[in-house]
């Protein structure tokens, strides 16, 4: 057998089958007492008004961070690509942030932003805002959409600059030539050659911000306040690990498999035939 | 050189070896979740009860925080490779006590070690805790805490009231609380940590009010949450009144609040009296009193409930594995090491030597308030109502209470439609949990 396949074996066919296995029973945490419900649990899953609002908190997180993150992301590799000096340097600095732990940077924004002794947060209220992510499910999804998307800046940055040189120099040339001013040469030419890089972004950007976000929600607001942040997966880990229902939690982490899966077939069939490579 | 390297290698190991085997000394594994001072005094017990004898090695071994150890502890179970000495938290109680065949009474262990153990040495409100309906000690209370009242002198003095004298009440709490945020001397009256914790279950025990029926879930089977009742309703109404200009601010849902008030904002905070020794060293001007009760209770105060933490003996191990934790545990038990723990790390001493002991030593004269928790425990025989609170799914339960306070100190509920949420969301939890 290819160690390749047996790996893929070890490390991912047969996890699964124990997940998809622990979906269909209901048992005691500690295993003493263990009884086949077949589909009970999905069926309870899915008609939890808990984990409706979770997949409307998932949406919402995992949008607003992909849209801000490549956003600025861009932003920022179009003003790099004109900086005339010091070019190396900005990139350098602007790459750093990539090297953060998601839970150190989920703390670096939690004491920007604290109630009593963030100094953002002291700004904000010097400018009338009542700011309490703690009690307030609108400011606490800020502050997560803030910190998830910072974490990702770097990351697509360095791609975004990478494909912005891979765009002809001839081509912006004979625009500016043509009389085409810099904002209608930059999303006339510099914006479609980039789609390939913006498609691949999009991909990374959803998949992180579906699940490579639990150390920045458990960090921050833990799920709160109420269940406004409580996304998918950091709900999979308080049903599973704090509240020791895992069949329950065994349900909803196949059911996320299954959407990962989705979303990939998705994105690569019908999203990648409308990007241009090339 | 590095061939010397490898023969003292070589010779270590055999000597290690042959140690091990000429001695046969049984290694007792530990999991545990204490940090920073508590820690130490973790390393420090063992090392000594190590040293005291030579049958037994006992190795503790840290787990991360409350939740992860559990997590562990199951997981390991799980897999066959359980320790023989676990850390759980007092919410993890029921979780634990549902899985008998997962565990082994502490009093089995004692009395299969051929050691007597003898019940009335202990405080009686944390034994009552830890115990069985039918009165088994089934785990040994390590590390046992109980909330009560902190306030910042200096924010008193400026608010022109009475420094030597705390509030008593609730009633008297918000009128403070009111008084120092309308004078100016902070930005707010009062915060609290743990409100699940304080504002609900030791408020039910405090005041003699059930948290839930069957004794709050001692007694078993099915249990049914009683917080809606009129005077929560009207405890948590007040205090959603005074979220609302911010006299009370919350901090979270454990203890977040505790930088609030060390940061000099809020002039009265409620916090388990594990959390004294970072007040002290913040060098506050602070002053202790008893957990407020409500005016309208009639038999308040009874007495408030164990936090903290116990040990739990794992099943399936040999018999000379339970010799060893019989061994460590009448160690521990035994007064100049609870004196230790109790005056190191602030958790109550759970024997009353240990106690009458400290009290001897005029510990209580130089640091008053440490005696104020054990007193609030201690003052009254417990109730049907005050021995504490149980359930198989505690942990599930706290959080749905959480959510709805959060939303009703949000402004978004009265504290009726709150409670009646938590009451029937937590119900239809339980009723689950236990089913499986």
């Amino acid at each position: 057998m290819a160690p390749q396949l047996a790996i893929t074996l070890v490390f991912f066919y047969w996890p699964a089958g124990q997940a998809l296995y622990q979906s269909m029973l209901r048992q005691d945490p500690f295993g003493l007492r263990t009884k086949f419900v077949w589909f009970a649990n999905f069926r309870k899953v899915l008609a939890d008004p808990a984990y409706l609002n979770s997949i409307q908190v998932t949406v919402v997180f995992s949008l607003a961070t992909a849209i801000v993150a490549m956003g600025v992301a861009l932003l920022l590799a179009v003003m790099a690509e004109k900086a005339v000096r010091g070019k190396g340097l900005y990139r350098t600095l602007l790459i750093w942030p990539y090297a953060v732990a998601p839970a150190i940077a989920g703390m670096l924004w939690l004491f920007l932003f604290n109630p009593s002794i963030g100094s953002l947060a002291y700004l904000l209220r010097s400018l009338g805002i009542a700011w309490d992510p703690l009690l307030n499910g609108t400011h606490a999804m800020i502050l997560l959409v803030s910190a998830a998307a910072w974490k990702q800046i770097s990351y697509n940055f360095l791609f975004f600059v990478a494909g912005l040189q891979a765009v002809p120099k001839t081509l912006i040339e004979a625009a500016a030539m043509d009389g085409a001013g810099e904002t209608k040469r930059f999303w006339t030419i510099v914006f479609p050659l980039l789609a390939p890089t913006t498609f691949f972004l999009l991909v990374v950007n959803t998949v992180y911000a579906l699940f490579d976000t639990f150390g920045i929600v458990h960090a921050v607001t833990g799920g709160g306040p109420g269940k406004a942040t409580e996304t998918l997966v950091y709900k999979v880990y308080n049903d599973g690990f704090v509240n020791l229902i895992l069949g329950d939690s065994a349900a909803q982490s196949v059911i996320l498999m299954a959407i990962v899966i989705a979303l990939t077939a998705i994105q690569f069939r019908y999203v990648e035939r409308k990007v241009h490579y090339g | 050189m590095k061939f010397f390297g490898f023969a003292a290698g070589v010779a270590a190991t055999l000597t290690l070896l042959s140690t091990t085997s000429a001695f046969a000394v049984t290694q007792i594994s530990w999991w545990h979740a204490m940090t920073g001072a508590n820690a130490e005094v973790v390393d420090k017990i063992s090392k000594d009860f190590n040293a005291s004898q030579s049958d037994y090695e006992l190795v503790p071994v840290f787990k991360g925080t409350y939740p992860e150890t559990l997590n562990a502890g199951i997981a390991a179970f799980r897999a066959g490779q359980a320790p023989d000495i676990l850390q759980v938290f007092d919410v993890g109680t029921g979780v634990m006590m549902a899985a008998e065949g997962a565990i082994k009474p502490v009093a089995e262990v004692m009395t299969g070690a051929g050691m007597t153990f003898d019940k009335s040495q202990y405080l009686p409100g944390i034994v009552g805790y830890y115990s069985k309906p039918d009165g088994t000690m089934l785990s040994f209370p390590y590390n046992s805490s109980s909330p009560i009242l902190y306030y910042n002198k200096d924010i008193f003095q400026k608010a022109g009231l009475d420094v030597n004298s705390p509030p008593k009440t609730w009633n008297e709490v918000w009128e403070a609380a009111k008084k120092i945020k309308a004078s100016g001397a902070a930005s707010c009256g009062y915060t609290s940590t743990w409100l699940t914790w304080i504002h609900l279950e030791n408020f039910a025990a405090w005041n003699d009010v059930p948290w839930a029926t069957q004794q709050n879930g001692l007694a078993g089977g099915d249990v049914e949450l009683k917080i809606n009742a009129p005077i929560f309703v009207n405890h948590f109404q007040a205090l959603a009144d005074l979220a609302k200009d911010g006299t009370f601010k919350y901090g979270g849902r454990t203890s977040e609040a505790k930088q609030i008030f060390l940061a000099g904002e809020c002039g009265i905070f409620t916090e388990s009296s594990g959390g004294l020794g970072d007040i002290v060293k913040s060098g506050m001007n602070y002053g202790i009193g008893q957990l407020p009760y409500d005016t309208d209770a009639k038999g308040a105060p009874q007495n408030t409930t164990p936090g903290g933490a116990s040990l739990w003996v794992f099943g399936n191990k040999s018999d000379e594995q339970y010799k060893g934790v019989a061994a460590f545990f009448s160690y521990l038990s035994k007064t100049d090491v609870q004196e230790y723990l109790h005056q190191k790390s602030g958790y109550l001493p759970v024997t009353l030597a240990a106690y009458e002991a400290t009290k001897k030593s005029g510990f209580y004269d130089k640091n008053p308030g440490r005696e104020t928790p054990i007193l609030q425990m201690t003052g009254k025989a417990p109730t049907d109502n005050s021995k504490g609170v149980r359930l198989p799914n505690l942990p599930q339960v706290r959080d749905i209470q959480n959510e709805e306070l959060e939303k009703m100190l949000a402004g978004q509920q009265t504290a009726q439609q709150a409670l009646d949420n938590a009451v029937t969301r937590g119900n239809a939890a339980i009723e689950e949990a236990l089913e499986n």
